[in-house]
């Protein structure tokens, strides 16, 4: 069996005053069903617009330019507006980041919960309505009564839970949850994080996380991908990616984190990131590396597989293939 | 994205006025409102040179005729001449609107200082006094003011007077909302710290931040005031001889213009104050969005 | 909703209604002129009868109103009478009382103001959501603008403006008062309750088209918040429909500050309401107020004043106590 996602090639650009801004310059890689990836970059990397462009949700002056997005089997970029409609949250589903002001503070939980289900599957009954949504709340352990109550009478966690139990309702293939527990205490954060692995046993999906806390990606995903000014730079196993980064910028980002061996010693990466619309050419994160080359700095280094299927994108490697 | 460019290649600054025409052209509302308001100044300035003010007067012409070359505006019932009554009107709604808006202004920085930067009691009374005032249609109580005065006594100072006496709390409770937010901003603590007197943050440093704002709402006030002092006209509470243009209106309807035929009667005030109002809203729009840059942003 | 709240709300309520009648009974007396001497003079002089009866009338007028014992004793009268509905009698039309004349004028000024009121909220609301609303297509976007530039004009000109136009030029509708002259008021004859609603169409024009641009604007201003919300942003990502969207994630709440605009803007409304019906001759609160003024009918000008502010102030705390029923957030506190 094939990967259940494929992202082959994908771009998008935001058209601005000062000029076009490549958000995300050609990302490619794929997920197995039941596979974790967890994607990690500093703020404005992509890491966000690859989501949003998976979703086929980039609004103007932005516009997916290029590349495909196969869940099971099917590309969402060639499907109409309304089928796309409909493959939201039954393909492929998203948890936006700040789960606390995503559910409608107006309505009931159920409310927000049945619109979902009645708009992929307008024949349902109220009794299943209720049946699935019950079940979805269970499954992220909340009570029954949930369903009855408002936004503003949950607590935190709980609300993120919400926001899992709707993405679940219609059982997607693929769960993009964006910075899940960014704004929750770290007991909330963990419960959260086992819920989404529960869950995703459950339906047997793909889930893609966003974040920047790598301590957390560590215990929970499979697969790391780092960004950095909208291009994937390095894919491998979080095995690998903590024991033996390859692409310059993976290694100085693993570097950066604090260890209880050399604790006070913080290692920051020197410079900036670029602006997306003034990007040096080359490889982007070229003025920042240490290892950079003559090469580095005229031409972009296209994206290798290494032994072990991970892929890095840096001229190092280019003769290792 | 919060990406940072590393060097900012030098630009080159265009000058003052080119960027304040450039400003210009995308706050359309305030340049049309502006040419608006200065045509009419022209209007009554260029009147105010020419005319007999005598005209605007009732038993100064024949009566009831319509537009023609001598009276471009027609005469009314009482023998006035409209253009000269446009004249003496303009004139005397703008000096209502100015005198009490200027009034209302300064009565509400003054207490919206006050209420906001002192706190406490003062607060809670000045506060509290605007909160149980605000419900009360103030046109209504404008009314019973100008009801319990001689009809001909009243002039342009004492409907001036008369729509200040209510029209403060709202400037009261906008300012002290905004100096309240001032408050908290950095610049004052810093200069709490450097040792700067109440007197001094609020002359020095809270109050040159809040002018444009205040310029606003003394539009805001002017508009309010005319509007206030046109409603009390319309219904018969205006000084009756002066050609104010809510008299105008009021007499006309009272005379039946419409059923006699003398259209032009009522209709000529009521376009001029409709290109008063409107210029003013426009000009307002304008300039909230100067000292809100909020709006500007989301526009 | 507590009752703190609630109670809060009805101290709040009193003291309005204290301060306007506190206003009414004072502004008048600060005041140089005697109401019932002025209106005995003008009977006299209409009536003929001689000074030293004035005298008589005005001291017997002046016991009968209260008007010579102490003021603090006048105060207390006059607020006691207020809290039982008793807002004195018309100097012109008497025996009539103030309340006789405002219950005969009140239907004619509610009619009027209820449906005005709810048209302008729900067009201008409804209008200024959908200009604000990116998916909704150009054309019906830019239905709000032309009300937004009719802002400028204010009712009572915008019915002029039509008085001239579609009255005189036209002559599509009556030039104004509240039927045909001729006619006999009869609300069971269906020609006459045509003729009335004919009469009403310019006056109720004038307001709508005054007032429909501010909510335009406002509900645009809180519409492009609303729309960068979480909860519309993920609502968009369940895959939901845009009309769903519209109406229970965006306007749903969009709508709610602009319920509590609507209670801060009756003063003005009524106010509106009020010059409208005086320019169109309508027999509404309106009209009565401006007779009473002609005629120095000083009771019924109070009266009518002090009526229509506490029928405003209650309104707003009604509104504001109804408010929770529309949004859960403050139910719970």
């Amino acid at each position: 069996m094939g990967p259940i996602l494929e992202v082959r090639d994908l771009q998008v650009s935001y058209y601005t005053d000062a000029g076009r801004a490549t958000a995300l310059a050609g990302a490619s890689f794929s997920l197995n069903a039941g596979e974790k990836l967890g994607l990690v970059g500093e703020s404005g990397s992509g890491k966000s617009t690859m989501a949003l462009a998976m979703m086929r949700m980039i609004k103007p002056p932005g516009r997916i330019e290029a590349g495909q997005v196969i869940v099971d089997g099917v590309n969402l970029r060639e499907l109409s507006e309304a089928q796309m409609l409909q493959a939201r949250l039954n393909k492929i589903a998203y948890i936006p980041q700040g789960a606390m002001n995503s559910l409608n503070p107006v309505t009931r939980i159920e409310a927000q919960m049945a619109d979902a289900i009645r708009a992929h599957d307008k024949q349902t009954t109220k009794k299943e309505i209720a049946a699935r949504c019950r079940q979805a709340l269970e499954s992220v352990d909340l009570k029954p009564q949930v369903a009855k109550m408002y936004a503003h009478e949950l607590s935190g966690g709980m609300k993120q839970r919400v926001c899992i139990a709707i993405s679940i309702l219609l059982k997607p293939k693929v769960i993009i949850c964006d910075e899940p527990t960014s704004a929750l205490d770290v007991v909330t954060q963990r419960q959260v994080m086992e819920t989404i692995d529960r869950v995703k046993d459950q339906i047997g999906a793909a889930v893609i996380l966003i974040g920047h806390d790598m301590g957390l990606m560590a215990q929970f995903v499979d697969k790391v991908a780092v960004m950095y000014a909208g291009r994937l730079m390095e894919v491998s196993t979080v095995r690998e990616m903590f024991t033996d980064p390859k692409h310059p910028y993976a290694k100085a980002l693993i570097n950066s984190l604090p260890r209880l061996d050399n604790k006070g010693v913080f290692q920051g990466i020197p410079g900036l990131a670029p602006s997306l619309l003034r990007l040096p050419p080359g490889c982007p994160f070229n003025p920042r590396c240490s290892q950079a080359m003559d090469i580095c700095r005229a031409v972009i280094p296209p994206s290798v597989t290494l032994e072990g299927g991970r892929t890095v994108a840096c001229h190092l490697y280019a003769d290792k293939v | 994205m919060t990406t940072v460019a590393i060097s900012q290649p030098e630009v080159l600054r265009p000058g003052r006025f080119t960027l304040t025409l450039r400003y210009l052209r995308r706050n359309q509302s305030l340049v049309i409102g502006l040419l608006i308001v200065l045509g009419l100044a022209i209007f009554t300035i260029h009147g105010m040179l020419t005319i007999d003010p005598k005209r605007a007067y009732p038993l100064a012409v024949l009566p009831k005729q319509p537009p023609s070359p001598q009276h471009i505006f027609g005469t009314d019932f009482f023998g006035r001449d409209l253009y000269a009554a446009m004249v003496v009107g303009l004139w005397q709604t703008a000096l209502i609107g100015i005198i009490a808006g200027a009034l209302g202004i300064t009565i509400g920085v003054v207490l919206g200082f006050t209420s906001a930067y002192f706190g406490g009691l003062v607060d809670s009374v000045i506060k509290g006094i605007c909160q149980v005032l605000t419900p009360i249609p103030a046109f209504l109580i404008q009314v019973i003011i100008a009801g319990s005065i001689d009809k001909r006594e009243v002039t342009i100072y004492t409907m001036a007077f008369i729509v200040v006496l209510l029209a403060w709390m709202h400037p009261t409770l906008v300012i002290r909302a905004q100096v309240l937010s001032m408050k908290e901003r950095q610049f004052v603590s810093v200069a709490k710290l450097s040792g700067m007197g109440d007197i001094g943050i609020i002359f020095q440093e809270i109050l040159p931040n809040l002018l444009p704002f205040i310029a606003a709402a003394f539009v805001g006030q002017v508009f309010a005031s005319m509007f206030a002092s046109f409603y009390l006209a319309v219904l018969g509470l205006g000084p009756l001889r002066e050609p104010l243009l809510g008299n105008l209106i009021w007499a006309a309807q009272s005379q039946g213009a419409f059923f006699n035929g003398w259209w032009w009667w009522p209709i000529t005030p009521a376009v001029a104050m409709v290109l008063i109002l409107g210029s003013l809203a426009l000009i307002n729009m304008g300039l909230d969005e100067i000292a809100n840059p909020r709006i500007r942003r989301t526009e | 909703m507590s009752l703190k709240r609630i109670v809060g709300r009805l101290v709040f309520l009193v003291l309005v209604i204290w301060a306007a009648s506190t206003i009414t009974f004072f502004i008048p007396r600060l005041s140089p002129r005697n109401p019932i001497r002025e209106r005995f003079a003008e009977l006299a002089r209409i009536g003929g009868f001689s000074p030293q009866d004035l005298e008589a009338i005005v001291a017997s007028y002046n016991t009968k109103f209260g008007l010579d014992k102490p003021l603090w004793q006048q105060y207390f009268d006059y607020v006691s009478s207020v809290a039982r509905f008793d807002l004195g009698v018309s100097l012109n039309k008497y025996p009539k009382t103030v309340i006789d004349l405002i219950m005969e004028s009140l239907p004619w000024t509610i009619v009027l103001l209820f449906v005005t009121t709810i048209l302008s909220f729900v067009l201008g609301n409804l209008l200024g959501a959908i200009a604000a609303w990116p998916r909704a297509p150009g054309w019906l976007r830019s239905l709000a603008t032309p009300f937004v530039l009719l802002m400028g004009v204010p009712p009572v000109l915008m019915g002029v403006l039509l008085l001239f136009f579609i009255g005189f030029r036209l002559k599509l509708l009556p030039l104004g008062s509240a039927y045909s002259t001729g006619m006999v008021p009869d609300w069971s004859s269906l020609s006459f309750i045509l003729n009335v609603a004919k009469h009403q169409i310019l006056p109720a024009l004038s307001l709508i088209l005054g007032s429909v641009g501010g909510w335009v604007l406002s509900m645009r201003g809180m519409g492009v918040t609303i729309q960068g919300e979480d909860y519309v942003l993920f609502a968009e990502h369940k895959g939901l429909s845009g009309f769903v969207i519209f109406k229970d994630y965006y306007l749903r709440n969009a709508l709610l500050p602009q319920v509590t605009g609507l209670a801060l803007a009756l003063g003005t409304v009524v106010t509106s309401n009020i010059v409208v019906e005086s320019l169109f001759g309508l027999p509404g609160l309106g009209r009565v107020l401006s007779q009473a003024i002609q005629a120095n009918d000083f009771l019924v000008i109070y009266g009518i004043v002090l009526f229509i502010t506490i029928a405003v102030a209650t309104l707003m705390v009604v509104v504001e106590l109804l408010y929770p029923l529309l949004d859960p957030r403050i139910r719970q506190e």
